[in-house]
């Protein structure tokens, strides 16, 4: 039990971070289906940085400098869809689509080639961090407590005040309702996208490194991600746009995918004798039962995925 | 005057610019691949680059690359497939990125009918079909009743079905490897017709009618969207929902029925391929097929025409194919999929290259049409 609780908040966790970046980036106004990608590019940098810290290196630089490279590259990465879709007007689905296979596949390339650089026999993608991903936990009583769940809800309060209290927020969702009328009042419609774009990009690399430190302590970056940027897509939906609601959903749906990891500890689970594949169905097949309920009453920014034109008023 | 009207026209057409757009793309996409080779390992970059894009011509013999022709053959049938379904869905306002689980469950249907169920080829098909027109359905109901966003659901129902197939072929896969059972030692008669294709690839067992299947299929889908009243009436409905709806078009039975026919052809194109007996389905696979996914790269780079998307897959799948065959020991084969990715980025960018395009052409036609009344004037002036 202890297990899925555990197991829950760090899945939300994740969830909540990324969930957070797309809905920065929707209010702005940009679509962000690329967050996949980006998720990917933030694991690729917190990895790296864990490679290569020295060992013996304390904790909290650790952590510090892990969080720094996983949004450092997402930050960096996120750059691709806000120049494509906000300069050049591109079709942001199709922009986001091709970062979430672009990310994957450089990621692989880059860990690849890194792995047969250090070992010609090595041609596998997996980095491992057994030991720096010590560093995030801390064991009480059985619980191990991950200090990314503190940053999780650090983000979301953040998010919150962000987008409601401040005049930055205010504006940002105004871009991405009606970007004709922010640019009559003298608000700068492309500089708030950017900014909604890269705040995504922030979220979004921090979340993958969190994602790949829940429960493992190597990944295959052949993978991806396996579909969690999609899934926290569809928390924000879930959500509403709104990031309590976020969180709520988060909190739902990391239930669901925690219980693929733990359901063998739960005898009446056990019982059922399922095949492992329905426990890893679930998320999706209950996020997709959601949405078709909860899509109805959209709340989604009026202006997403439009690109915005000076000249057209 | 007549030439700079002329040269005004060639860039204004849409086909030169589509051409020329994708022509851009790729080689954009090539150059950043080569550089990423360069830094990797700058010894070997310009052997890798040129073994991407030679893939068969690698091979000395002339038997031995026709053979391997006719493998990126087989292999490009089902891209075509999905690229034919990714812009049939676009061409209707609806990004089908379920391609891939379309795909998934079409593998899943023919591979279960074949294998379990000992029916012939053509059965197979029709299943592998059926069972992607139901979940591109699903989609569609979706979007058309409950609202949701065709990308997510579709998202979903990719990794539904991957697992799901991945159960479902579990049950008649080789007992010491996570591989299905092969169709020449189960049933025969599950395997495509090849009537005989295959000689011309030194014979090459793998080449059937799906090859030619597929092009007439495209040629089809051109048909129907550009020559027939269905055809209209589905973009019309993707151009404006509302406008179709006022019009009288059943815009719900649009966007369904779109869904269908696309998740349709994907499918399909997963039953031409595995029902070759060309490779057999992993029952651990862990992530979905990239099928799916290039077809988005060739659907766009062909610019969303069906006879545009046979030139293009082939080059996707001739490159992917091709980066198998770089030197391991410098490079992952994966580089072929970093430069289709590249390509779909870029393919996002098509529409300033054509505006560009358009506004270059423009400028010219303006500076020669002043010339021109200039000249008309000293002209006249000169007579007087």
């Amino acid at each position: 039990m202890v297990l899925l609780i555990q197991y829950t908040l760090i899945f939300a966790s994740v969830l909540i971070l990324v969930a957070l970046g797309g809905c920065f980036s929707e209010h702005s106004g940009v679509i962000n289906i690329g967050l996949e990608g980006i998720m990917v590019m933030g694991a690729l940098g917190g990895a790296l940085m864990m490679k290569f810290l020295p060992a013996g290196t304390p904790a909290p630089v650790i952590i510090l400098a892990v969080v720094v490279a996983a949004m450092g590259l997402g930050l960096v990465y996120s750059l691709l869809l806000a120049v494509a879709a906000i300069n050049f007007k591109a079709d942001q689905t199709l922009v986001g689509t091709a970062m979430n296979l672009l990310g994957t596949a450089a990621a692989t390339v880059f860990v690849k080639a890194m792995n047969t650089a250090e070992n010609v026999n090595n041609v596998s993608s997996t980095i491992q961090y057994i030991e720096p991903k010590k560093a995030f936990i801390v064991n009480i009583a059985g619980f191990e407590f991950n200090w990314f769940m503190l940053l999780a809800v650090i983000a979301l309060v953040l998010a919150y005040v962000t987008l409601y209290k401040t005049r930055f927020g205010l504006r940002l969702c105004a871009c991405g309702e009606h970007p004709q009328a922010a640019d009559s009042v003298g608000i700068n419609v492309y500089k708030m996208r950017y900014a909604g774009v890269l705040i995504s990009g922030v979220l979004g690399g921090l979340g993958g490194i969190v994602y790949i430190t829940a429960g493992v302590s190597e990944w295959k970056f052949e993978n991806g991600v396996a579909g969690f940027g999609f899934l926290a897509l569809a928390v924000m939906i879930f959500g509403q746009w709104k990031p309590t609601r976020i969180a709520l959903a988060a909190l739902v749906f990391g239930l669901f995918r925690a219980l693929g990891n733990v359901y063998t500890g739960f005898d009446f689970l056990a019982a059922l004798n399922l095949p492992s594949g329905v426990y890893n169905m679930l998320p999706y097949i209950i996020s997709l039962v959601i949405l078709a309920f909860t899509s109805g009453k959209s709340r989604a920014p009026k202006a997403e995925g439009i690109p915005y034109d000076k000249g057209q008023r | 005057m007549k030439q700079g009207k002329k040269s005004g026209s060639i860039w204004k057409n849409k086909g030169v610019q589509s051409l020329t757009a994708s022509l851009l793309c790729i080689l954009i996409g090539l150059l950043v691949g080569y550089i990423v080779l360069l830094i990797i390992n700058p010894a070997g970059a310009t052997e890798a680059i040129k073994t991407i894009v030679e893939n068969f011509l690698y091979y000395p013999s002339a038997a031995a690359r026709l053979k391997y022709l006719g493998n990126t053959l087989v292999k490009t049938v089902p891209l075509i497939m999905c690229s034919l379904s990714i812009l049939f869905a676009y061409k209707v306002g609806l990004f089908n990125i379920g391609a891939a689980g379309q795909y998934v469950v079409g593998a899943g249907a023919s591979l279960y009918c074949a294998l379990a169920l000992g029916m012939p080829w053509y059965v197979c098909l029709i299943a592998a079909i059926v069972a992607g027109c139901v979940l591109g359905g699903i989609s569609g109901a979706l979007k058309a009743y409950c609202n949701v966003n065709e990308v997510i659901s579709c998202i979903m129902l990719n990794w539904i079905s991957l697992y799901a197939v991945n159960m479902l072929l579990a049950g008649v896969k080789e007992v010491a490897s996570p591989y299905t059972l092969t169709l020449a030692s189960t049933n025969k008669d599950a395997i495509l017709p090849s009537l005989g294709l295959g000689q011309f690839f030194s014979n090459n067992q793998y080449v059937t009618i799906a090859i030619p299947l597929a092009v007439i299929i495209s040629i089809v889908v051109w048909v129907v969207l550009e020559k027939t009243m269905f055809g209209y009436e589905l973009k019309a409905t993707g151009f404006n929902k509302f406008a179709a709806k006022y019009c009288g078009m059943k815009e719900k039975r649009n966007i369904i029925l779109t869904m269908v026919i696309a998740g349709g052809l994907a499918a399909m194109g997963a039953g031409m391929f595995y029902l070759t007996g060309f490779e057999q389905w992993q029952t651990t696979a862990s992530a979905v097929p990239a099928m799916g996914f290039n077809g988005i790269a060739a659907a766009f780079l062909g610019g969303l025409n069906p006879i545009g998307a046979i030139f293009s897959s082939y080059f996707i799948q001739h490159i992917t194919n091709g980066g198998a065959y770089v030197d391991k020991t410098m490079y992952s084969a994966q580089i072929a999929d970093f430069i289709s990715a590249l390509i779909i980025y870029l393919c996002g960018f098509v529409l300033f290259f054509k505006s560009f395009m358009d506004k270059r052409a423009d400028r010219k036609a303006e500076a020669k049409a002043l010339a021109a009344k200039r000249a008309a004037e000293n002209g006249e002036g000169g007579d007087k």
